[in-house]
């Protein structure tokens, strides 16, 4: 018996943790209802937008490379998933940091639109 | 001698406890409250200093650091478990409101005072609060003297 609960629980973590980068892409366009464009995830991503940082002030402008935090100095894994396999696998942490960067670079939360086009640009680096 | 023995092993184990602020393992600390920076001891404020931050993690040093309240809650509460004691000082501010930089706290001063102003502004130290830089094991609770080692 406790060993099946042991099996059941294994599943269950695996089948809540299935996220791949590209379901993402899938997720913000649906929401967005139209079809991404990584050219302007990059313009995004690289530019201010009134505040004092843009995404690139911690993830670099190629952030296949990894980043220092621009407050804290502390160093940080590269974000786009073909760098770094942990990226984009767990939906909590992506709404999570998607949630608390875009506040601290726009004032506010990420449209659909520009996570699906950030999304789009990250999945399309190398 | 047989008495003296385990009295001064017990001293060896204080005096090498002094400036080690290990933690028990907690994953959620572990894992929220090191992401932008390494985790601070929890040993290093009071629990009322600890209670204002753990309040307000939207609006964190200038940084939104939120999170759901199940987190927040048993974060919260491994925080004032493991809070200063008689050590840690004074963690209040002239008003006597709570600090929440530990860099405030007079102990904080008094152990840094050998520290010209010009050396925290390096580009590579950036903060006061970037313990990391001349501590070089800071992120396992490690300050002695030991491992300090100031950059450049
Ligand atoms: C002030 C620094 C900073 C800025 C600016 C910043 N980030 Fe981050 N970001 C971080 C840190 C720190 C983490 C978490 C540490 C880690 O996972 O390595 C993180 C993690 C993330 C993650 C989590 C991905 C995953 O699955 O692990 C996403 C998505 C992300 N950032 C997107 C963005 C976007 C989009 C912007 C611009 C709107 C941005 N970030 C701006 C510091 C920053
Ligand atoms: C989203 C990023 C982020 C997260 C997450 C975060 N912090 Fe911070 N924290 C910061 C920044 C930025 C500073 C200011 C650093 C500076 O001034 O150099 C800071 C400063 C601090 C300081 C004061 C350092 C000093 O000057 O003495 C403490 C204490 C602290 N954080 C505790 C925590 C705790 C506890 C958690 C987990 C609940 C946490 N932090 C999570 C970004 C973050
Ligand atoms: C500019 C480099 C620098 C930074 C940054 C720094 N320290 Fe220190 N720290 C020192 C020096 C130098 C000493 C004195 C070492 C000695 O002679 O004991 C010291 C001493 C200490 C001591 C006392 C150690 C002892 O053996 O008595 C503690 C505790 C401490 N620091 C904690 C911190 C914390 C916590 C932070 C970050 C919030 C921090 N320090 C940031 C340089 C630094």
């Amino acid at each position: 018996m406790r060993h099946l609960l042991i099996i059941a629980a294994t599943l269950f973590a695996a089948t809540a943790s299935a996220e791949t980068p590209r379901d993402f892409l899938t997720r913000f366009e649906k929401e967005a209802g139209t079809a991404a464009s990584a050219q302007r995830g990059a313009r995004f991503f690289t530019s201010k937008q009134g505040g004092e940082w843009s995404c690139s002030s911690c993830h670099t402008d190629k952030p296949t490379q990894a980043g220092r935090h621009a407050k804290t100095d502390k160093a940080i894994t590269p974000l786009a998933p073909a760098a770094n396999a942990e990226r984009f696998t767990d939906a909590a942490k992506v709404d999570k940091w998607f949630r608390r960067n875009c506040n601290d670079t726009l004032n506010r939360v990420c449209r659909a639109q520009e996570k699906a086009d950030v999304m789009a640009w990250l999945l399309s680096l190398r | 001698m047989k008495k003296l023995l385990p009295a001064a092993l017990l001293l060896v184990a204080l005096t090498a406890q002094a400036d080690s602020y290990s933690l028990p393992k907690h994953a959620a600390f572990e894992e929220e409250c090191s992401s932008c920076h390494m985790a601070y001891p929890p040993q290093m404020l009071h629990a009322d200093s600890w209670r204002a931050m753990m309040g307000d993690l939207s609006h964190h040093f200038g940084s939104d650091a939120s999170i759901d309240d199940k987190r927040r809650v048993a974060i919260t509460n491994f925080l004032l478990a493991n809070a200063g004691g008689r050590k840690t000082g004074d963690t209040r501010d002239a008003q006597g409101k709570p600090l929440l930089r530990i860099t405030q706290t007079a102990r904080f001063d008094k152990k840094h005072r050998e520290v010209p102003a010009a050396t925290w502004q390096r580009a590579s130290i950036k903060s006061p609060a970037n313990c990391g830089a001349c501590h070089t094991r800071a992120a396992a609770g490690e300050y002695s003297e030991r491992w300090v080692q100031i950059p450049k």
